[in-house]
């Protein structure tokens, strides 16, 4: 496959692994560096090739809080079955939310139990059932960082120009750069450089990350997600620790323009606008990190459309998912991995999605051969 | 639902609506472009072009000269290993003596 398989090619691996060896030892780090992949993209990508096994163990890869599916918290899959509850309702998502528990099941569960929930690819989809469906509520649960947001959009744009009635979103879209600054203001947590998020970044353009290489100090290196594209952003990271520089770079140029995406960010501007804060599964509430419709789309919006419950439902108290998410505790050592918590049962979010770090971890067996130290 | 998939542009379908098939490992979708057409471009010149697919947009043209350049510099690194590993090895003149 074109731009993939030339981007997965072991012996630049391994050049590679050589550079990043020979760059440890020139910084000879007096404890791990603590390198955070904020997109649960690059966690997935981190497990599948093995990339922390070939990395020397000075380097801590840290999993971020960049899995939307993993953060809803479940007081929203709560309201989202609220919504499905209703009989005139056809309920639309992605794959990946349909796993996710809230504190009476997931939409799996309730679509077995009779609900009328439809897994799509595309928010397109959603809207193509709603043509078809004209007597029906059609409501599209779209979740996602600054990636998914724009298609969101667009696709109430359509819905605008057609001028179709029965069309609606429950809005859980949410920004990443509040929450790595949550993260960077988080009291006892050291991250020493980030693997930017790719896909958000081509959306967004490489400017709102300034204040995390001039204010905070930390190298930023927006990386693609082969297994190449992951080493060699880690290689970037190390160059800059290395020549005592603190700079966004741009690794994944074939796909993020300076800019971002012209058009995309138009829509959203458009369509959305900031909430004042927005809950996270294992985070908490973080200001202006989530978005919601303008009063313009107040049409399409299901949170104005139908009445949701918006009760605050806490985390199952064994489950540990936010000290993952922060990168506290890795997730093999969380009281229920594995045993309580499965792919099959998650309890945690984390479990859910193949982009959670407790999925992955439990899908390519990712307990390390070597324990991080713990003080 | 975040991992893009690329694939190539190989039909125009709804001008208006800005919808083009793509082509993506033999399979093909139809996917809105509204978000990788230029201004001034007439929409038929995306045909042949390489776009990342999410979610069915197309939410980005993939540059294939940052792609070229990026394998480059790997390979440039790589030739220089090599070249740091002949010089580290023993110099066959003298080993002989």
């Amino acid at each position: 496959m074109k731009y993939i398989d030339e981007f997965r090619d072991r012996a630049k691996a391994e050049t590679l692994v050589v550079e990043i060896n020979r760059l440890i030892e020139k910084i000879a780090p007096p404890a791990p560096l603590a390198i955070m992949e904020v997109c649960g993209g690059h966690t997935h990508s981190i497990f599948r090739y093995g990339i922390e096994g070939m990395l020397p163990p000075e380097i801590e890869l840290v999993h971020g809080p960049g899995c939307p599916v993993c953060v809803l918290p479940m007081g929203r899959i709560d309201d989202c079955l609220a919504i499905a509850d209703r009989s005139e309702v056809i309920l639309t998502t992605f794959g990946d939310a349909m796993r996710v528990p809230g504190s009476r099941g997931s939409l799996l569960q309730a679509k077995a139990a009779g609900a009328d929930i439809r897994m799509v690819y595309s928010p397109m989809d959603a809207l193509a059932l709603a043509r078809k469906n004209p007597d029906r509520e059609l409501v599209f649960f779209g979740l996602g960082f600054e990636t998914t947001m724009p298609s969101t959009a667009l696709t109430v744009l359509q819905a605008e120009r057609e001028g179709i009635r029965n069309f609606s979103v429950f809005c859980n879209h949410i920004t990443i750069v509040p929450t790595i600054k949550a993260i960077l203001d988080s009291p006892g947590l050291h991250i020493d450089a980030f693997l930017g998020p790719g896909h958000v970044s081509m959306v967004t353009g490489i400017s709102p990350y300034h204040f995390i290489a001039d204010y905070y100090r930390r190298p930023f290196v927006i990386a693609g997600f082969e297994p190449l594209d992951v080493l060699q952003s880690i290689w970037m990271v190390l160059k800059q620790i290395a020549e005592g520089r603190c700079q966004v770079e741009n690794q994944y140029g074939r796909v993020v323009p300076e800019k971002g995406n012209i058009p995309a960010l138009a829509a959203v501007a458009r369509v959305y606008e900031l909430r004042e804060f927005f809950e996270w599964r294992g985070l908490g509430s973080i200001d202006q990190s989530g978005v919601r419709f303008r009063e313009e789309y107040a049409a399409f919006d299901a949170e104005r459309k139908f009445t949701v419950p918006n009760v605050k439902v806490a985390d199952p108290s064994v489950c540990q998912c936010g000290e993952v998410l922060k990168g506290a505790i890795k997730p093999w050592q969380c009281r229920v991995f594995g045993t309580a918590c499965t792919p099959e049962n998650p309890l945690g979010a984390l479990m859910v999605s193949s982009e959670g770090a407790c999925a992955a971890y439990f899908q390519y067996g990712g307990v390390p051969k070597r324990v991080p130290e713990h003080a | 639902m975040c991992l893009g998939i690329p694939g190539q542009i190989v039909r125009i379908d709804d001008e208006e609506n800005l919808l083009a098939t793509v082509d993506v490992c033999g399979v093909r979708r139809k996917v809105n472009i509204a978000c990788i057409v230029e201004d001034g471009e007439p929409i038929a010149a995306c045909i042949g072009v390489w776009v990342l697919v999410h979610v069915g947009f197309a939410m980005a043209r993939i540059d294939e000269d940052e792609a070229i350049e990026t394998l480059r510099m790997l390979e440039e690194l790589a030739e220089m290993q090599d070249e740091l590993r002949a010089m580290s090895e023993p110099d066959p003149a003298q080993a002989a003596e």
